[in-house]
């Protein structure tokens, strides 16, 4: 998931390196840095805005390793899923288990289903349905289709994915 | 300089072509025509009219002793015009009946997918080797003149990706069922009143056709060498009315999309999602197409996809284009 963080940290040298290193270590991506020394809190301190791709398992050790290392978690900003696709599908959507279908992209952790509308023009025939897809970056959402083909063989529907171009 | 040309097929584009020969001054005459059950030879050209009366009352073009494969090794041409039905597994016959032409000499244009789909290098290197043209335009899009513009009007471009609404009988089955709210029974009941699917409709809505024209724009465009199992094809025969309409309350609609991105290998032919603004939204039995390039931008072609003049269009181009090579002209 993507994460913003501001950060507090001393404004002596290595000190953000000192901060920007766990997160790397700990396989988290960082998207952007941005700089605050305008709005420096006090005489020395340095607020550093990041925004991190992160899987959200990971998230509360790499605050408590930042801490250890005496950089101040200001504000911790919510996951933004930005990147959002329309897909539909269409088969016995229900009778396979919906949930499960529904649960195979929210658990990746960097894609959810935020909306569905559901077609059932009558019992025993196909149903029809619309999934609104959201992830954090493009890329996700390619891996998020991916999941959903793989799911759309296995129980035998067909998926309409949009055409990007 | 006059042509001369060995018709085999009878049907809508061979007709297409009789008809647009006599039609206009082309500097064509046709020596010898086949359809599936006889065939005419005349060295100094067929009496059209004739033949197309012929054809007309008796079901026949000419003798039932005279056939595809007696043309082809023994009448006089230049040009070998193979407008057979496909077979889209073995290319047969067509593709033996277009080796012979090559080894006997003589240039070959065709508007059957069969031989270009299943054997293009084959039969382009025989063509090199002596010295002659080899053109298969109909085969894609029909009348728009995609094939000619990316091999040699693009040449210095790299042709990044393609999308394209390659099936005339699945666009107008998607247009009706959008517009009109109709199921895809009754739609494609009435492409079939109308003439624009046939009989047995599976090769075009199981997206069989549409896929094979992508092998053929993979395998003579990108020179890959990649057959119709290599496509991930999807059709529209099982779509729904309700997906249709869900589609509508994005402001989108449903149509059949052939891709080919060539960088990543990936050659698809699926239904997809998209926008009722976007060009690639044409309506009823046309085709487009659209190619990114590195260096002419975006390209956009829209067509008719079928019909017996359109196709005859482009198997016309392509033996007057072979006239113009071999005249020294351009």
């Amino acid at each position: 998931m993507q994460v913003s963080m501001k950060l507090e940290l001393r404004d002596s040298p290595g000190q953000l390196v000192a901060a920007l290193m766990p997160i790397s270590d700990m396989g988290g991506n960082i998207k952007t840095v941005i700089h605050e020394h305008e709005h420096a809190s006090g005489q020395g301190d340095l607020s550093v805005e990041v925004v991190i791709e992160i899987p959200p398992e990971l998230l509360d050790g790499l605050i408590s390793r930042l801490r250890e290392r005496g950089i101040n978690v200001l504000k911790l900003g919510e996951e933004r899923m930005s990147y959002s696709q329309s897909v539909i599908l269409i088969g016995h959507l229900v009778h396979t288990d919906l949930g499960d279908t529904i649960d195979r992209i929210d658990q990746t952790g960097f894609a959810e289903v935020t909306y569905m509308s559901l077609a059932m023009p009558a019992i025993n025939e196909r149903t029809s349905a619309q999934f609104v897809i959201k992830s954090l970056t493009r890329e996700h959402m390619q891996q998020a289709l991916l999941i959903l083909r793989q799911v759309a063989r296995q129980k035998e529907f067909l998926l309409i994915e949009p055409l990007e171009f | 300089m006059v042509l001369r040309l060995a018709l085999l097929g009878m049907g809508a584009v061979g007709r297409g072509i009789i008809q647009a020969a006599l039609e206009k001054d082309l500097g064509l005459i046709i020596t010898a025509v086949a359809d599936s059950r006889s065939g005419c030879i005349d060295p100094n050209g067929l009496n059209l009219p004739e033949l197309l009366d012929r054809k007309d009352k008796t079901g026949m073009c000419g003798d039932t002793g005279i056939s595809a494969e007696t043309i082809v090794k023994t009448a006089p041409y230049d040009i070998l015009v193979e407008m057979t039905p496909t077979d889209a597994r073995s290319g047969e016959p067509a593709t033996s009946y277009i080796r012979d032409a090559l080894q006997r000499g003589s240039h070959v244009v065709t508007s059957n997918k069969g031989p270009v789909a299943l054997h293009y290098h084959e039969l382009a290197s025989l063509a090199k080797k002596n010295h002659l043209q080899f053109r298969f335009e109909a085969t894609v899009a029909g009348a728009i003149p995609i094939l000619q513009t990316l091999i040699h009007n693009l040449g210095g471009n790299e042709i990044l990706s393609l999308y394209g609404v390659l099936n005339g009988t699945c666009n107008y089955i998607l247009t009706r069922m959008a517009e009109e709210g109709l199921t895809y029974k009754q739609a494609l009941d009435e492409a079939r009143t109308l003439g624009y699917a046939e009989a047995d409709p599976t090769y075009d809505v199981k997206g069989i056709d549409a896929a094979i024209k992508l092998v053929i724009l993979a395998n003579t465009v990108w020179k890959k060498n990649i057959c119709l199992d290599d496509v991930d094809v999807t059709g529209i025969d099982l779509l729904t009315e309700e997906a249709l309409r869900l589609a509508e309350q994005q402001d989108a609609t449903i149509r059949l999309i052939g891709e080919i991105i060539p960088g990543d290998n990936i050659y698809r032919l699926c239904p997809r999602i998209i926008p009722k603004d976007h060009p690639l939204v044409v309506q009823g039995s046309l085709n487009a197409i659209i190619v990114r390039t590195d260096l002419a931008g975006d390209l956009l072609f829209v067509g008719k996809g079928a019909g017996s003049r359109e196709t005859a269009s482009a198997v016309i181009g392509d033996i007057l284009s072979i006239r113009d090579i071999h005249a020294g002209g351009n």
